[in-house]
């Protein structure tokens, strides 16, 4: 056992996963320059020189890259794809919608695309297309794969799933949680460290994890809203509300049976997503839950959400942006009173 | 709309005057002094977000601008603030917008990355790498169909021309010979990665060949070559010989953004780029003529100090957004 942040235990999964199978490398920029910085948040800092050959610094080509992940995969290849900043994401896109997500289908079956693509998401004072909440835009693709990792256990272990998995899998990572030290540490981070077997693990893509169990109310949320939750659970016990909170961890798909058991047990729900309200994840867990277990609520579904603009830089915007504890704990207060 | 003057562009200044010539050194110790002083700042502490800085690079965006009349256009990047300095934006309004405040050039809203002020020709700040590109083309297009005389100088950087953002950007300003000058500011680095690791033909310029358009290498660290290069792209933009790619060499003195310590860059690169310095290498060439002497260049960097002390100490009071700024601005 040895306690990591999210930076740390991404590092050892994915070195061990290149130790444990030749076809698995790491493409993107800034990855691997000898003298830089392994990538934006350090996540790879230091593999380079343990695995020649298979940190593949790009040209600043998102599209390029990440077809070429996709390409290498279909041939047999295992490539981890880095995108610096989420927001890239959209450059990278067709590669990801048009192609890794719809070779299998079009392919009647035949075509095996068993790609990784981690990307780093969050509102952090660096303005709005530094920022964006990316995981909407992908969770609703059928043939993708995608997940959130909020503490360094799930990063570690469900990276190492995602790299075993034959499809594509999108793992979307918060700048706030990674907990990296020195030149590139965050102000405002958050900690995400966890306790680390020194064994192999691995964490399933489909599943999502109770935090914190509870009575009155259930608390869905992923990445840094999963842990705002958690504080706001810590505030609304000492007033004797019991918020069960539950990292929803995998967004597509969506883990119902847990959520489900939860449901069926509060009948209230709030869910909490760092994006803009419209057209977030969040409605469609909403609309889910109330096909699902529209009979066992006892009010209506609460979000909790991002005001409906881009992120503003000001850090005064910024934060009246962003949901953070005392508003999530004040929607729990207000549908608890129900 | 898009401030056309309805009178012919007046004359750019003769390149040898005195006063001009000073004026190119003032706009290159702003530039200087102002990172300089955001930079303490930053570590210091008091300045919130991210920053990327342009020490070294100066004489790029002074010569460039200077080449331009008031009512062109720029588009710039990530590592914008010599830029919108050089097109004309305020210390005040510059230093009241990474503090965050309302009377920033974006009211607060776009921060270091996102520089810019459309009454002064300059768009905010496009921190998608070569995401500004296909962009100026555009605005090319435009001022082409409204049959204006202005042209937009578009800068970007080494690490742009990579993307398909680049060469989709500049066949389209080639093909329909638009009024676009592409200021590619060659400073070795993509972010950490040398140029040399991303491309096989590191001689930018060369790209414009083929595309069939005008394409030209040029010390970038020689404000007056870089400024004479510039007067001829925007002179063969304006009579339909466009567009033009500028390529200017160059180096990044400071770190990537915050407190990249540049552990990727050689010691002896570093030392012979610093050893061409842009603002010493002009002071020299400054002095030499015999109308100028050390006193006139320290009152110039005297006058800067002062204004860029006090406009920090305005904006630490300026006032601060309020929630009901939060929703504004996001329709028109
Ligand atoms: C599409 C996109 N990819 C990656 C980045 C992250 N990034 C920001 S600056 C930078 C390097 C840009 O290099 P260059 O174009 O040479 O400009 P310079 O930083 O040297 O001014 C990178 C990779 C980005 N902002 N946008
Ligand atoms: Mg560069």
């Amino acid at each position: 056992m040895k306690r990591q942040g999210i930076a740390e235990a991404l590092r050892d999964g994915i070195a061990e996963e290149m130790t444990r199978d030749e076809r698995v490398f790491c493409i993107g920029e800034d990855i691997g320059v000898p003298g830089g910085w392994g990538g934006a948040f350090t996540v790879t800092l230091g593999l380079a020189e343990k695995f020649p050959g298979r940190i593949i610094d790009t040209p600043i080509a998102e599209l390029g890259f990440t077809g070429m992940a996709v390409g290498a995969a279909m041939m047999g290849m295992r490539p981890i794809a880095d995108m610096q900043y989420g927001d890239f994401l959209f450059l990278a896109s067709d590669q990801l919608i048009n192609n890794a997500a719809k070779m299998r289908y079009m392919s009647g079956g035949t075509v095996k695309v068993p790609m990784v693509m981690r990307a780093p998401i969050g509102a952090t004072g660096r303005g709005s297309q530094h920022a964006q909440s990316m995981e909407r835009y992908f969770t609703g693709v059928p043939g993708l794969k995608v997940v959130a990792v909020s503490t360094a256990y799930d990063a570690k272990g469900m990276l190492k799933a995602a790299v075993r998995d034959d499809n594509p899998v999108m793992i979307f990572e918060h700048k706030l949680l990674y907990g990296s030290k020195g030149a590139r540490a965050e102000p405002g981070a958050v900690d995400a460290t966890s306790e680390i077997p020194d064994g192999d693990y691995t964490v399933p893509l489909d599943r999502a994890a109770v935090r914190r169990p509870g009575t009155d109310v259930t608390v869905l949320g992923w990445l840094l809203m999963a842990h705002f939750a958690a504080a706001a659970a810590g505030t609304l016990a000492a007033e004797g509300i019991s918020a069960e909170v539950i990292d929803v961890r995998s967004l597509s798909p969506i883990d119902y049976e847990t959520i489900g058991e939860s449901v069926r047990k509060t009948g209230r729900v709030v869910i909490v997503e760092e994006g803009p309200k419209t057209g977030g994840v969040s409605a469609e867990i909403c609309a889910g839950i109330m096909e699902r277990f529209g009979d066992h609520l006892q009010a209506p579904v609460v979000r909790v959400a991002s005001a409906d603009v881009p992120v503003p830089f000001t850090p005064i915007l910024e934060n009246a942006y962003r949901p953070d504890a005392a508003r999530i704990a004040q929607a729990c207060r207000d549908l608890a009173g129900r | 709309m898009n401030g056309a003057s309805a009178a012919n562009p007046p004359a750019l200044p003769d390149p040898q005057d005195r006063d001009f010539l000073l004026g190119l050194y003032g706009t290159m110790v702003l530039i200087r002094e102002f990172e300089e002083r955001v930079k303490f700042l930053f570590l210091e502490g008091t300045m919130p977000g991210t920053i990327h800085q342009c020490q070294g690079q100066e004489a790029t965006a002074t010569g460039v601008c200077a080449a331009l009349h008031a009512d062109d256009w720029i588009t710039s990047t990530f590592r914008g603030h010599g830029h919108a300095l050089a097109k004309g934006l305020t210390v005040q309004e510059m230093l009241d917008e990474l503090f965050g405040a309302t009377t920033g050039c974006c009211k607060g809203k776009g921060g270091s990355m996102h520089m810019g002020n459309m009454a002064k020709g300059m768009v905010p700040g496009i921190a998608i790498v070569a995401g500004g590109i296909p962009l100026a083309a555009g605005m090319a297009l435009a001022f082409k169909m409204q049959r204006t005389q202005q042209v937009v100088a578009c800068f970007f950087g080494d690490g742009a021309v990579a993307e398909g953002a680049f060469h989709e950007g500049v066949n389209m300003a080639a093909i329909w010979q638009l009024p676009v000058v592409f200021v590619c500011e060659n400073n070795l680095y993509g972010a950490s990665t040398r140029i040399d690791k991303v491309m096989k033909n590191p001689r930018i310029s060369d790209r414009a060949a083929a595309y069939g358009f005008q394409g030209e290498t040029v010390d970038g660290n020689d404000v007056l070559a870089v400024h004479a290069a510039a007067r001829r792209a925007a002179e063969a933009c304006r009579t339909g010989q466009g567009p033009v790619l500028l390529e200017l060499l160059t180096y990044r003195r400071t770190g990537h953004s915050r407190r990249d310590a540049c552990h990727y860059q050689a010691k002896d690169e570093r030392e012979a780029w610093f050893s061409r310095d842009p603002i010493t290498r002009f002071a020299t060439q400054l002095l030499a003529r015999g109308d100028i002497t050390p006193a006139d260049l320290d009152a110039i960097k005297a006058r800067i100090d002062s204004q860029i002390t006090q406009g920090v100490e305005l904006a630490k009071q300026a006032p601060q957004p309020t929630l009901a700024d939060l929703t504004t601005d996001v329709f028109a």
